[in-house]
């Protein structure tokens, strides 16, 4: 990690907003002349699973991956406000991209493993760091894959293609590959929209046992799942945050009209 | 019920395109076959030994045989003109050292008696090409004669051959290798020499070096001749026997056993001995050297030159091209300027090759090539090492003028990695350019292979270029070799292409060069098959490895 943001960080904990572990304050954002996010606010706390839901197109994935700033990876992307984790906000000059994104690791919908063996699949943020050291790798690669559920599976054939899994393997294989990085919070964009139900009823279990140690955000599509992983959910519809509160208040005693029609499949 | 037949039948309209698009196909295909089909059939016959006639015929119907009346010969054309005139056979007659024409032509009508003797005996000579005729007896030094009826006579002209052939490998090692490697020592001593007295003052340890160097010289040179009259006496031996054979038309000739490369008698061997006779010319075509200003013997430099220049081409051009479309594709941000580089680097790959072998010419042999003599070998000067056409410079050249081919595939390539691996990648805390050396270009590399494989089918058949950068009728050396520092890039070097365009069209006797020049373009189209093959093997194990997982 880099020290520059530690010290930072640690100077700036008892900033009256650093009570929230993740804060995103008046955040718009851009997609050259598409507003895609229009004044967002909302707190997350440490070790909780936050859910994202709302209809395609509401800008939640967007807001997801601003998280590890992802979206700077498009030329036309432009943004305003601010996202702070731990107090430093992450657009702050003395935070590096890179550490940033070894700070909140990342799973995608399409479980995309490398063209790689598995073994060096999960060590592929240490790889890219430098490190080369076989023990350690060794010792982060079957720590990952155990704290992925995978690691009984795949413990006999490290070295086979990671192309080998099956698709629900490949995700937790995905999973394991950023938590490789020991990051304090990991972005989920739909991690079971391309799994059958008992794959994915064994990452939500995962997500469970995950949030122990990592704070957790998720996108979904599936009212469900939100309401059995996630402890808060915020409910977003174009480019607006509508509603943000415990899942249990969000599924059962919605506050916006909005929300309850899009919770109960009457919109959406 | 009417209406759906109606409608049946309209369902053809505009079918007809379909007809179209397949006749095109299919003449494409046609073209192709029948042409490799030529190409097959011409240039493996060559090698397939063909049953020997003899003709009697009047003196005054082949002027050009003089006043012979008899010849032998392998008929290689029965042709009829027109309705009126008969039928002309063309024989190939050999024996060039004494009729001083390859072919001869006759009318069916003119020839009184057509046999095929079945002690006829064709003789591949080191010299004058065929030899076709009667054997009449084997002289040794001593005066002992073995007769032709002899019943063990062929075996005894085999093992004389066979030693003598071993005997001319000897020869050949002898004045090649450790002759060779005495005029390379000697030629060191004499640059060190050179270095030595331009200096303008010398010191006594100069001039120690300087006797050093004449007592170097003389030990040398006196091995040289002890070198040289071990091969002139080993020569003496390769003449020793003799055999004395008959031509069809009376000549009685002497022919020393070391001149002779392989003997058969083609009205005896049956499928079995010709096939083994076709299998020992394809393996001499392929691993020997060429003989009589080409018109002979093997093609093996040609192919190792092709195949080295293609395989240089091959190295340079990869890494540049996908470089190149690395910046393209991946940083480069679309502007005015980054598409007229774009088109300029379309228009390159139409540009006449020609012109990229007189730019090669200009920059590589005169500019680079004189300016690294200038520096580091101007004590060979005026003797150019660099400054001349090698297989160096007609590599590169090459490689310029394929690197297009394999931008535009590499960038193909890059660009259809999918986004989700290079975000997954950037994800994990990668850079950019580390997502593009471990993720991108792993997952890219059988698109660069297909570059790669164009570049190699553009790149194996020109000719044009190569003629200024060097490549040669005849090479001494090959570009790889036992002679430190073993790889010679400066070297000139042969060429498949360039040994057909010299066989067809500059050499002395053209029409006896034919069937070479079909035999060398079906090994050059061979070649550039196998190189192709091996790089879609190497494209398809890296497309398996690097499948992406379907969804």
């Amino acid at each position: 990690m880099n020290p520059q943001w530690q010290n930072r960080a640690a100077s700036r904990r008892r900033d009256p907003r650093g009570r929230d572990y993740i804060s995103v304050k008046d955040y718009c954002f851009w997609f050259g002349q598409a507003q895609v996010l229009k004044g967002l606010n909302l707190d997350m706390q440490k070790g909780s699973v936050t859910a994202f839901i709302g209809p395609s197109g509401c800008g939640k994935s967007t807001l997801l991956r601003s998280f590890n700033r992802l979206n700077e990876l498009n030329p036309q992307a432009r943004h305003r406000g601010d996202i702070a984790i731990e107090g430093l906000s992450i657009y702050d000059p003395a935070v590096e991209v890179i550490s940033l994104r070894k700070r909140v690791g990342m799973v995608f919908q399409k479980s995309n493993p490398f063209p790689k063996s598995i073994y060096e699949n999960v060590v592929y943020s240490l790889r890219v760091a430098g490190e080369n050291n076989k023990s350690i790798l060794d010792e982060v690669a079957e720590n990952s894959l155990r704290s992925a559920a995978l690691w009984e599976e795949v413990k006999d054939r490290l070295g086979e293609s990671a192309f080998s899994l099956s698709l629900g393997q490949m995700q937790r294989l995905c999973i394991a590959r950023a938590i490789a990085n020991e990051p304090e919070v990991i972005l989920m964009d739909e991690p079971c929209s391309a799994l059958d139900p008992i794959a994915t009823a064994k990452i939500e279990e995962l997500i469970h046992e995950l949030k122990v140690k990592y704070t957790i955000i998720i996108v979904t599509h599936n009212m469900q799942q939100a309401a059995r992983v996630s402890d808060s959910t915020a409910f977003f519809y174009t480019g607006n945050l509508i509603e943000y509160n415990k899942t249990q208040e969000i599924f059962l005693n919605p506050q916006n009209d909005k929300t309850e029609a899009y919770v109960s499949g009457r919109s959406g | 019920m009417k209406a759906i037949r109606k409608n049946s039948q309209v369902s053809g309209k505009g079918e007809i395109g379909v007809w179209f698009s397949s006749l095109g196909l299919s003449l494409g295909l046609l073209m192709i076959v029948a042409l490799l089909g030529v190409i097959a059939y011409n240039g493996l016959s060559v090698f397939w030994p063909k049953r020997v006639v003899q003709v009697e015929f009047d003196p005054q119907s082949a002027p050009d045989l003089g006043s012979r009346s008899a010849v032998a010969g392998i008929i290689t054309s029965q042709k009829v003109k027109s309705q009126e005139s008969p039928e002309e056979w063309r024989l190939f007659v050999g024996n060039k050292d004494q009729y001083g024409i390859s072919y001869s032509y006759f009318d069916r009508d003119s020839l009184l008696k057509v046999t095929q003797p079945e002690d006829l005996l064709v003789l591949e000579r080191t010299a004058y090409g065929k030899a076709i005729g009667y054997p009449e007896h084997i002289s040794g030094p001593s005066g002992e004669l073995v007769s032709a009826e002899h019943p063990e006579f062929a075996e005894r002209l085999g093992s004389l051959v066979r030693e003598c052939q071993d005997r001319g490998k000897e020869i050949r090692k002898l004045e090649t290798r450790e002759i060779g490697a005495i005029h390379e020592a000697l030629e060191n001593l004499r640059l060190q020499q050179l270095r030595l007295e331009r200096q303008s003052e010398l010191s006594s340890k100069d001039r120690e070096a300087l006797e050093k160097i004449e007592k170097e010289r003389a030990r040398y040179e006196s091995l040289f001749t002890t070198l040289a009259t071990q091969a002139r006496s080993l020569r003496d031996l390769q003449t020793s026997h003799k055999l004395q054979y008959r031509l069809a038309s009376g000549e009685e000739i002497d022919l020393p056993i070391g001149e002779i490369h392989r003997f058969f008698y083609p009205n005896q061997i049956g499928f079995w001995g010709r096939a083994a006779v076709f299998c020992n010319h394809i393996k001499e075509f392929l691993l020997s050297e060429p003989r009589e200003a080409n018109t002979e013997g093997g093609v093996f430099p040609a192919i190792f030159g092709t195949f080295v220049m293609t395989l240089f081409m091959c190295v340079i051009v990869t890494p540049f091209g996908v470089l190149a479309a690395i910046y393209l594709c991946e940083y480069a941000k679309d502007g005015v300027f980054v598409r007229v580089v774009r088109i300029a680097i379309n228009n390159l790959a139409g540009v006449p090759s020609i012109v990229f072998g007189v730019f090669g010419l200009g920059f590589f042999v005169y500019l680079v090539g004189g300016t690294l003599d200038e520096l580091f070998f101007s004590l060979r000067l005026p003797t150019p090492t660099f400054g001349t056409g090698g297989i160096l410079w007609a590599s590169l050249t090459l490689a310029l003028m394929t690197v297009p081919v394999v931008i535009v595939a590499a960038e193909e390539a890059l660009t259809s990695v999918s986004p989700g691996l290079r975000e997954s990648s950037m994800a994990c805390g990668a850079s950019k350019w580390q997502t593009i050396q471990r993720i991108v270009l792993p997952a890219s590399a059988p698109g660069v292979l297909t570059g790669m494989i164009l570049a190699m089918a553009r790149g194996a058949g020109e000719v044009a270029p190569l003629m200024l950068l060097g490549v040669v009728k005849i090479a001494p050396s090959l570009p790889l070799d036992n002679q430190f520092p073993f790889l010679h890039l400066d070297r000139k070097f042969m060429h498949l292409g360039f040994h057909i365009y010299d066989l067809g069209f500059q050499s002395p006797d053209s029409e006896a060069a034919l069937p070479m020049v079909f035999a060398t373009t079906l090994l050059l189209i061979v070649l550039v098959v196998v190189l192709n093959l091996a790089a879609i093997l190497i494209r398809n194990r890296l497309r398996r490895k690097y499948q992406i997982a379907g969804f």
